[in-house]
């Protein structure tokens, strides 16, 4: 109902949303009837692998693989037209067929390996423009097992080397998709792309590595869910991966688990949830001892900023009023519950003096919030996703229902229709800093468990094939943000926030080659026929989207070309981060050592004191000392021996008997000795 | 003097005349309260005319002389026709105000089995020393205590003691149905219209927001105006626990463990909740620019948000918690605390004279040094409350008025007629106007006091404004019609001081929130029923994403059903049926036939009667093929 505010000025025209005609939003495309499963959205999803990899092995390394390498190399690019190589013989000149090649890539394969495992396959990148987020140049890109070799111009390399022609397009690092949900349980029902097809889209998008949520249900050990998704994705993933974890509740075995997770384990971020209400919602005070211990570890906090109580309140009353269908989403989380949310948080980052990473920014006003936080000097990261930056939330009143619930995500799509040119606009400027895409895929009858009550409808939207695209259609293209910004908030922030920095998110030598040819020019029109994901339904269904990647490599191997996947399940790495990333935590060690506070030097106050009675029939209306069970406060009774009232010392005034209260009925003179006030 | 010893005497006279009839004809046990009735009429029916005065409504200055009678404004004009025999008083040209507003005081407030060193007596003398002639204090019940009793209390106090009219604001310091009917009761029957809810004092005082939300939706209903003290209690109880540990303890804790940003987030907080729940809201203690921008912020979103600073945080700022003298210290220790930015009070001036923050108080809340001694060795044990109700309007004039920020008649708005018309009291208060009360002032802009704690009528021996000059002081100070305050000579008779009912729904705060009702009414999408497959899924899994089925104590356990748009009905006949479970979704789809919504249990939820058991025992929710 209050809603209504955010436009009840503009006279002329009515929210969509009480308008008497209800429309199905402005871009309606496409009605497939009741139903509508897009026609033809089930065929070929069944990938044909011995059509795509032919002779191909898997080069996955163990996963283990955290290859131990220096994190300040310093900038490698002057250094590397002189490297020297270390000739292979083990490569045979035996010639190989040429890969369909499109206009304007041209890949040829000069020589091939007869290496079976294939590891050490050699691919020199000739000819592009290497785009990183600080400048772009001209330059070729050798790579080896995996790795950027070199980066310049005239290379030498070693015969039989595969040769990509990028023919002066951009070279740009592979995307990072910093978040994904492939393996939310809800109720019992798995989203319907998992690793395998989840990581599939992504490189089909550019995206050559993604971090995924574990989501633990409230009371499963971390650590076993953590091992769960990491089992999971290491037979299925075809791309590199990270994790995060969600905390679903805050208790020492948590904790215990935290710090294992972060030492042992490679894990430097976790979700914790203002949201959710008697599931996985934190009070403040947890939060507040979260942030405490998160930043102790080193460790980035990710929010999931909604307010809780209030959503469960508008629920239901929004159930109560008779609404059950999607549009009951949005009207039970409007924006401001989303800004209230961001604001408590970046408070509690500030009090913490800790991080604070913003999770599916969707709304002008939480992200305005951040951007005025950043501007007074909170450490604090904003996270917008594809669906919020392509699409809006007027869908939420189509008329189809299964259209309507396929746009539930949390927090709601605004349905202001300006927003995602908002959010290009702060992206651009860099108020907001990575791009996420909150895949999390479920089918029609999978959203049908809401079909009576939007509160049942798994939350979930894809994007993470779309993700790069749409930045790049949305705000490159339109002239909001440069290719440079471009790589920034799609790789290179989320590589430097998450602590992958450069191994990921650059084109430098010792990177991994995780590289995508980057082609603006393609147009694509997004249909759920031709996506990589199982979901019949696309959320951005009919829109076109201007530039796309030409050739996808991960791990130094050519994954996608010319629209065809070539991938192999299982090839993907779980990339372990340390703690304390230099991107969120320097500015945060800096302010700890300027921050200890320091109390007055005060002499003793020896005037006279009221009597409390002991056992007061008025409480104190401070804040009582009483604790919560897990936090590690003093005692509920503070100890006095523990506290600095100092009775030991030696005092001025030891000689004088000391009682221990005086009842003051006029205090005699008026004041005492202390209060004579000058 | 002479003369007005001589009304008495004549007007005693009269009134024994009429109080031996009343004792003849009326039972002995009303006697009391008749004559405390006929002492008041005795006193209001003064007669007093002021001349050549010019008189400063919140909208508008004119030159006119006033008439009163009986304590009401009866004529206002040039060349009045007046009885013979009134009390003339020359103004010489100067400023007739309304009386001020003070419209949050805690007078004789118990804390702790003590009360604050000024009773209602003493508070109410030092607010009409000041020009303040009408006070609104806060009843303040004990967690878990009834609100009514609290209230009667109050007005037991308040009717005994109090020297100028007053109005109460009722805490709200608990929630549950007797509570909510309570303030029902206290809203139609007792006169109360606005309530205090608490965001900090975690364990204590403080409300969940659902509870919050519970609250602004009922009184948004009932036309109640909610007040919030704004400040994060949870994580100041962090905080306040990391500063002990430090081994901080002295008064400069209290700053710390509460920095602007908490109150600020709290504000914000309060302002959603109000927004969402399409009820005014009034933020009380504004000590802080944060917490100021972010109510300006939203004012200009169009949310109704009234902020108050009060005396303390428009005149001082909290660079005195580190003062090296303990007493000086904690005298300034009240909540939120004033901030420690030397720049808030002209900033919070600025914001008054914009019109973005919208009255004044004083939150006028004193302890002696001994009992603010009780918190010597630990902050958080400081009794909270500072002094301001003698000083606040002339702190305001002197700060914004002397300085160019504010014009005279937002002067009177500011400390006088907004808060009038909060609490749907205006015009009879906060106006000069035919019928209005008679409480006004005669304002001298050019008399320059300096505060000292010698010279000031509260009770406390510390002011925290001690050794400020302020221009601006009340000549003659009128309150019911009868002047208190004349030639520097303070007049009060303890327990003249009216309760005045404030009635529900103000304008002020309502208008636009009724408006706002009609035109927010949600519809739901017309669509057809979704008759596709549905996954099986299974609820017994604790971790739904989703709002959990569990409700907050307070309300109904679990959504019924039956009331739900969760139609079992059609299926009935379907019943007696095999059920097929487990079959494939994309058969289905093929198949195209109708899929239906059909719960195995059916049979045991409707042999069930209690709603509260469906969503425990609701294993199995599955689509079958008929």
């Amino acid at each position: 109902m209050s809603d209504c505010r955010r436009q009840w000025n503009r006279e002329d025209e009515l929210p969509v949303y009480f308008a008497g005609p209800i429309t199905t939003g402005p871009n309606q495309r496409k009605s497939f009837g009741m139903f509508s499963s897009v026609e033809g959205a089930f065929e070929s999803k069944t990938i044909d692998f011995d059509n795509y990899a032919v002779g191909r092995k898997g080069n996955r390394t163990p996963r283990s693989g955290s290859r131990e390498r220096l994190l300040d190399t310093g900038d490698p690019m002057g250094k590397t037209t002189g490297g020297t190589r270390q000739g292979s013989d083990s490569e045979s000149n035996a010639a190989r067929d040429a890969d369909e090649s499109r206009a304007g890539v041209e890949v040829q394969v000069l020589f091939e390996k007869t290496n079976p495992n294939g590891q050490d396959e050699r691919l020199l990148i000739r000819g592009g423009r290497v785009v990183n987020d600080d400048r772009s140049f001209f330059g070729d890109v050798y790579i080896e097992d995996g790795l950027i070799k070199q980066v310049g111009e005239n290379l030498v390399v070693p015969g039989g080397v595969k040769v990509i022609e990028a023919n002066g397009r951009m070279v740009i690092p592979g995307g990072i998709d910093v978040n994904t949900c492939l393996m939310k349980t809800y109720l019992g029902t798995q989203p319907v792309d998992d690793f395998l097809q989840g990581t599939k889209a992504a490189l089909a998008g550019g995206t050559t590595m993604i971090i995924d949520h574990v989501t633990p249900e409230p009371g499963e050990s971390l650590l076993e869910a953590f091992e769960r998704w990491q089992e999971a994705a290491d037979k299925r993933a075809c791309c590199d991966y990270s994790l995060h974890v969600d905390i679903p509740l805050w208790n020492q075995t948590v904790k215990d688990e935290l710090e294992v997770l972060v030492q042992d384990k490679g894990i430097n971020s976790f979700q914790v949830y203002m949201a959710y209400k008697d599931v996985y919602q934190m009070t403040d005070s947890q939060l507040y001892e979260a942030f405490s211990f998160l930043k102790q570890l080193g460790a980035v906090v990710l929010v999931h900023a909604e307010n809780g109580d209030l959503i469960f309140e508008e629920q239901r009353k929004i159930l109560g009023m008779g609404i059950t269908g999607p549009e009951g989403h949005p009207l039970s989380r409007p924006e401001e519950v989303e800004a209230e949310a961001v604001f408590r948080a970046i408070t509690l980052g500030n009090r913490v003096n800790c991080p604070v990473y913003i999770t599916k920014v969707m709304s002008k006003s939480a992200a305005d919030t951040i951007a005025q936080a950043r501007r007074k000097g909170s450490v604090v990261f904003g996270e917008p996703i594809t669906a919020g930056l392509a699409t809006d939330g007027s869908h939420y009143w189509s008329k189809n229902w299964a259209k309507a619930a396929a746009y539930v995500t949390s927090p709601p799509l605004s349905p202001d229709p300006t927003t995602p040119e908002h959010l290009h606009t702060l992206l651009a400027s860099g108020d907001l800093q990575v791009v996420g895409s909150s895949h999390c895929a479920y089918s029609t009858s999978q959203k049908a468990i809401g079909k009576d009550d939007f509160t049942l409808i798994p939350e979930g939207t894809n994007g993470v094939e779309e993700r790069m695209g749409f930045v790049w259609d949305k705000a490159v293209a339109m002239g909001k943000m440069d290719e440079n910004q471009f790589v920034a908030v799609t790789s290179t922030n989320a590589a430097k926030i998450f602590n992958l920095y450069p191994r990921k998110g650059r084109i430098a030598v010792d990177s991994d080659a995780d590289i995508v040819i980057w082609d603006p020019d393609i147009v694509k029109t997004i249909t759920a026929k031709q996506q990589q994901s199982a979901a019949e339904y696309n959320i951005f269904e009919g829109l076109e989207c201007r530039g796309g990647p030409a050739l996808v490599l991960s791990q130094g191997r050519v994954v996608y070309e010319g629209g065809k996947l070539q991938i192999q399940q299982g090839t993907g790495r779980f990339i372990p981060r340390k703690p304390f990333p230099d991107y969120a935590f320097q500015r945060i060690k800096f302010r700890n050592q300027v921050s200890s506070k320091q109390g007055v030097t005060r002499g003793v106050y020896d005037g006279p004191v009221h009597d409390v009675t002991p056992t007061p029939k008025y409480i104190t209306p401070s804040p009582s000392a009483k604790t919560s069970p897990t936090s590690h406060q003093p005692p509920p009774v503070r100890n006095l021996h523990l506290s600095n009232f100092s009775l030991s010392g030696a005092q001025i005034d030891d000689n004088i008997p000391r009682r221990s209260g005086h009842r003051i009925v006029a205090p005699p003179g008026g004041r005492s000795n202390i209060t004579s006030l000058g | 003097m002479a003369r007005q010893t001589h009304w008495v005497v004549c007007s005693q006279t009269a009134f024994d005349v009429f109080f031996i009839f009343i004792q003849r004809h009326f039972k002995p046990d009303c006697i009391l309260t008749t004559h405390l009735f006929l002492f008041l009429l005795f006193f209001q029916s003064d007669r007093l005319l002021i001349k050549g005065g010019r008189i400063v409504n919140d909208d508008q200055s004119f030159h006119a002389d006033i008439y009163m009678e009986d304590g009401l404004i009866k004529q206002i004009g040039d060349n009045l026709i007046v009885p013979g025999g009134v009390k003339t008083i020359e103004a010489n040209g100067k400023m007739v105000i309304p009386g001020g507003i003070d419209i949050h005081t805690h007078f004789q407030m118990p804390y702790r089995g003590t009360t604050t060193v000024d009773d209602f007596a003493q508070g109410s003398k030092a607010a009409l020393a000041g020009g303040t002639t009408m006070i609104v204090d806060h009843v303040i019940p004990e967690p878990g205590t009834s609100l009514m009793e609290a209230y009667d209390q109050w007005r037991q106090w308040a009717d005994e003691k109090a020297c100028c009219d007053y109005s109460l604001h009722v805490d709200i310091t608990h929630w549950n149905d007797s509570v909510k009917q309570e303030v029902d009761s206290l809203i139609k029957d007792k006169g109360v219209n606005s309530f205090q809810v608490y965001m900090a004092y975690k364990d204590y005082y403080q409300l969940s927001n659902s509870q919050l939300y519970e609250i602004f939706t009922f009184l948004a209903e009932k036309g109640g105006i909610v007040q919030v003290h704004a400040e994060n209690g949870e994580i100041i109880a962090e905080e306040q626990a990391r500063m002990l540990q430090m081994g901080i303890t002295g008064p400069e804790g209290h700053v710390l463990s509460r920095p602007e940003e908490l109150e600020a987030e709290a504000v914000f907080r309060a302002v959603t909740i109000a927004s969402q729940t399409n009820c005014p809201l009034y933020v009380t203690r504004v000590m802080s620019k944060s917490a100021a921008d972010i109510i300006s912020q939203a004012r200009k979103k169009g949310n109704v948000v009234f902020g108050e600073p009060i005396t303390a945080s428009l005149g001082t700022d909290g660079t005195h918690y580190w003062s090296k003298n303990w007493a000086k210290a904690a005298a300034f220790v009240t909540s939120p605390p004033l901030s420690p930015d030397p720049t808030t009070p002209d900033y919070l001036n600025t914001l008054l004279a914009s019109g973005d923050l919208s009255v004044t108080g004083s939150a006028h809340c004193t302890f002696s040094v001994a009992q603010k001694a009780i918190g010597k060795d630990d902050f958080t044990q400081i009794p909270e409350g500072v002094n301001g109700v003698e000083e606040r309007m002339a702190l305001i004039w002197d700060k914004a008025v002397t300085t160019g920020k504010m014009d005279e008649n937002m002067f009177v708005a500011i400390t006088s007629t907004n808060a009038a018309k909060i609490l749907n009291l205006y015009p009879r208060k906060g106006r000069i106007a035919v019928g209005s009360d008679a409480d006004l002032i005669i304002w001298d802009t050019d008399s320059v006091r300096t505060i000292t704690a010698k010279t000031h009528n509260s009770a406390a021996e510390y002011n925290i404004f001690e050794g400020m000059e302020l221009r601006g002081a009340p000549l003659v100070v009128i309150c019911q019609g009868k002047i208190v305050l004349e030639d520097g000579k303070l007049q009060v008779t303890s327990g003249a001081g009216r309760f005045i009912p404030c009635s529900p729904f103000p304008d002020f705060a309502y208008k636009r929130v009724k408006a706002r009702k009609q035109l927010a009414v949600l519809r739901a999408v017309p669509r057809g029923m979704y008759d596709g497959p549905v996954s099986e899924f299974s609820m017994s899994r604790g971790g739904t994403p989703s709002a959990s089925a569990r409700t907050s104590p307070t309300k109904q356990p679990v959504r019924n059903l039956h009331q739900s748009g969760f139609s079992l009905t059609g299926n009935r006949a379907a019943c007696g049926e095999p059920v097929h479970t487990g079959t494939n979704i994309r058969q289905a789809l093929s198949a195209c036939i109708f899929c239906h919504f059909f719960c195995v249990h059916t049979q045991a939820i409707f042999a069930d009667d209690e709603p509260s058991e469906h969503a425990i025992s609701f294993p199995d929710v599955r689509w079958r093929l008929m």
